[in-house]
């Protein structure tokens, strides 16, 4: 069966493979998961505020993002936004925000709900004394969070952060949905276009399977140095 | 320089954590506050920083109400220095980075000054060659001391103690006691709950033994060691004497 194989259109393909694919899909992880920890941290900060109007808009929020599939999320999000933009400012007709742009928008809302649970539970594991000393030195509510408490849940949720941006860096191949060139997306176009769909297909996996493999083993190490600093 | 004034605190209307409890501690002045677990000496102290909400009476700190929800709470704390239990020391930051963060972000100042008068601080608790450790490489002994500098960094005008040396290994609390008692000597206004009678002996102007939330007995040192005039008191010294 492999006989008829032709591995040497995956070499004549790995610069576009590469350069465009693989560039885009780790701009998009990087990015979404900056942007979802940021918006995630906003969330679980409202919900841990002890105002309650604010703590039940970010649970709704967050459970009604758990609840859907992010294909549909996508999907939907790129058809929609266009006329979220256009009620917003008015404008006479649907406003174009680009592939990228809308997919961006939609795994950093999509991220920023599993986010804001992994900063939760860090920000519940620092004990009740770390804010009542930050206070008791004088630091607003603010501060004490800003330069006590994120630090500490930061740092001891990064390894749970890390293996949740690696499944986001495998989520990003759904945006083939809107036909962009991901990493996946340009495998497919060149198994298309040169009709060797079983080759392409599993380079993609084990380039997919070496990267989640490495970064997973990073966080093992991680986690093994974390547990030593405490 | 502290005025408690029939302070009343309870969770539940059936439990009471401090029933109409009125003192003061004068400036210069050391006061010990002892009693069995439990009897509310955290809280007290706790309230006198507003770190704990309180139902009714009055708490002045130097003239301001704790109290008063137009009084500046991180204001009012930046200048009562507090000394936990546990250390709570920042285990992210750098010892020098622990009695820097509040004179920076709180006080403003710039951080040259901050890091000069955090290694003042260090040097008097003896800790200058650690600045550049975290605090779990340190002993408990040692981050107890480093958190009193912290604390002292603020150029506070009263520090208030919570059991500073309960959760030390025994071998570590004199180190800590030492520091205590340089500075009563100083003049440093202190409220300090501790079990350590010999600290209290040897600097406490007086002493306040609570129980169940009351004040039972508040009286000069010697006149507490001497004769203390309540049964709970009596009992109490000579359970904590006997060992
Ligand atoms: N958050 C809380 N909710 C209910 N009860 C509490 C809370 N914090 C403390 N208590 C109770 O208040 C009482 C006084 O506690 P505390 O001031 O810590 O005593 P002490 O420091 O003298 O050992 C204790 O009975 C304790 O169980
Ligand atoms: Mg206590």
């Amino acid at each position: 069966m492999f006989g008829n194989l032709d591995f040497d259109v995956i070499r004549r393909a790995l610069p576009y493979l590469f350069y465009e694919g693989m560039t885009f899909t780790l701009t998009l992880t990087g990015l979404a998961a900056l942007g979802g920890l940021v918006f995630g941290t906003a969330l679980a900060l409202m919900r841990l505020s002890g105002f309650k109007i604010l703590g039940r808009i970010a649970g709704v929020y967050v459970d009604f993002m758990r609840s859907l599939p992010l294909v549909l999320v996508i999907f939907w999000f790129y058809f929609l936004v266009p006329y979220i933009g256009q009620w917003l400012t008015g404008a006479s007709r649907p406003i174009s925000v680009g592939a990228f742009a809308s997919s961006l928008i939609t795994f950093i809302m999509f991220e920023a709900a599993y986010f804001s649970e992994i900063m939760r539970a860090g920000i519940q594991s620092i004990s009740r004394g770390q804010p009542a000393a930050a206070s008791a030195l004088g630091l607003t509510y603010a501060q004490t969070m800003r330069y006590v408490v994120l630090p500490q849940a930061f740092r001891n949720m990064l390894p749970v952060l890390i293996t949740q941006t690696i499944v986001l860096f495998q989520d990003t191949s759904l945006v083939y949905v809107l036909s962009i060139t991901d990493f996946l997306g340009a495998a497919s176009k060149v198994a298309q276009r040169d009709g060797r769909l079983v080759e392409m297909y599993l380079f993609a996996a084990v380039v997919y399977f070496t990267i989640s493999c490495i970064a997973s083993f990073g966080v093992r190490r991680l986690q093994a140095r974390i547990a030593i600093i405490r | 320089m502290i005025e408690i004034s029939h302070v009343n605190k309870w969770y539940t209307p059936s439990f009471q954590v401090l029933t109409d409890c009125t003192t003061s501690v004068t400036k210069g002045e050391v006061v010990v506050v002892c009693g069995p677990s439990g009897s509310g000496k955290s809280t007290l102290i706790k309230c006198v920083n507003a770190l704990e909400p309180f139902q009714s009476g009055d708490i002045l700190v130097d003239g301001t109400k704790v109290n008063d929800p137009k009084t500046n709470l991180p204001k009012l704390r930046s200048r009562v220095g507090m000394v936990f239990q546990h250390f709570e020391l920042f285990p992210h930051l750098k010892i020098i980075d622990n009695l820097c963060l509040a004179q920076e972000k709180v006080l403003g100042r710039p951080h040259d000054k901050s890091v000069t008068k955090g290694m003042q601080l260090l040097e008097r608790v003896g800790l200058k060659e650690q600045a550049q450790k975290f605090p779990a490489q340190l002993s408990g002994g040692q981050q107890q001391r480093v958190a009193i500098a912290r604390a002292l960094a603020m150029d506070p005008i009263v520090m208030l103690f919570d059991e500073p040396t309960s959760a030390l290994d025994p071998e570590m609390v004199s180190e800590v006691l030492d520091v205590m008692v340089d500075l009563a000597r100083e003049g440093m206004t202190m409220m300090v709950v501790t079990h350590e009678m010999g600290f209290a002996r040897k600097v406490a102007n007086r002493v306040i033994f609570m129980d169940r939330g009351e004040i039972v007995e508040d009286a000069p040192k010697d006149d507490f060691f001497g004769k203390p005039r309540s049964d709970r008191a009596q009992k109490f010294l000579s359970k904590i004497l006997s060992h």
